[in-house]
């Protein structure tokens, strides 16, 4: 079935498509973010980011967005995937595999050695996806608090 | 963490049976393999044939072979079957509450450990454990 996908850069047109396919948080309050990453990733064009999509027959079917980013939390230059999704109808064929593998050759090309991602525990499907791509626990370990008693 | 001596086990006989579903192989090779016991290697396909994981055929030439589905089932899948992976705090009953808070502080810290311990076994399939393996055993033979 992968044959038959495609992977490209995203183009403005791919909006809806794109937020139709993002089931993580307030669905109110992703129009806004999406439109800041369209901005930022597809109609400005970051150097070192990429946003890409998956394709078949026409339809818009999964999409990754990444970027190269250097120096936060003092990490050297470091490929980081910060959203990733594949339609239900599409999942188990190999196409967040075919995604994750362009965007992993595209952060190559920018010169950087590692690929890192950041995934709700609970988020078990796409845990178990990178980690079948290979990724482990890095070496950061992301900390937090609420901030309700201060 | 340590992991019991049954889970261990467990994992290996599981891993080597799913790596070919169409191989039936007996415990006793299973257990040459990972010089390990074959006798409490038995005790543990046994346990793995009541969860379904495991079908026992028998007579000449039987053994066990896998039945479960390969990219569905996790490590903590296996582990949980033989222990619950819950810290041990072997804390005695404190006199009055004067102990309480750090008691409870080090409970929190333990559950924290233990989660974590769960993410990552509950996202590692046999399958993704199976492909690192024989990873890492091509590029240990490519040295």
């Amino acid at each position: 079935m992968t044959e038959q996908v495609t992977i490209r850069n995203a183009v403005p047109a791919d909006f809806d498509a794109v937020t139709g396919l993002d089931f993580v948080g307030d669905p109110e309050e992703k129009p806004a973010y999406w439109r800041g990453i369209f901005d930022r990733y597809v109609t400005i064009g970051r150097d070192g980011g990429f946003f890409l999509v998956a394709e078949k027959s026409g339809e818009v079917i999964g999409f990754i967005v990444g970027e190269v980013r250097a120096w936060e939390f003092g990490s050297p230059p470091c490929g980081w995937v910060f959203a990733l999704s594949v339609s239900p109808e599409a999942r188990e064929t190999g196409v967040g595999q075919l995604m994750l593998n362009e965007i992993c050759q595209r952060l190559k090309k920018t010169g950087v050695t590692t690929v890192r991602t950041m995934v709700d525990r609970e988020n078990k499907l796409t845990l178990s996806f990178f980690r079948s791509q290979g990724l482990r626990t890095g070496r950061y370990i992301e900390l937090e608090k609420t901030l309700n008693d201060i | 963490m340590k992991m019991h001596k049954a889970s261990l086990f467990a994992l290996y006989a599981v891993l080597e049976l799913a790596s070919d579903p169409e191989r039936q192989l007996s415990a006793t090779d299973i257990a040459d393999k990972y010089g390990i016991s074959t006798h409490h290697l038995a005790k543990i396909l046994r346990t793995l044939v009541r969860s379904g994981l495991v079908q026992a055929v028998r007579g000449a030439g039987g053994g066990y072979r896998f039945t479960g589905v390969v990219n569905r089932t996790t490590l903590l899948d296996i582990i949980e079957l033989f222990e619950t992976l819950e810290s041990e705090l072997d804390i005695p009953t404190p006199k009055g509450q004067a102990g309480e808070a750090v008691i409870e502080e080090l409970q929190s810290i333990t559950r924290e450990i233990d989660d974590l311990t769960k993410a990552v076994l509950d996202t590692i399939t046999l399958e993704t454990a199976l492909n690192s393996a024989r990873l890492r055993a091509k590029l240990a033979a490519q040295e």
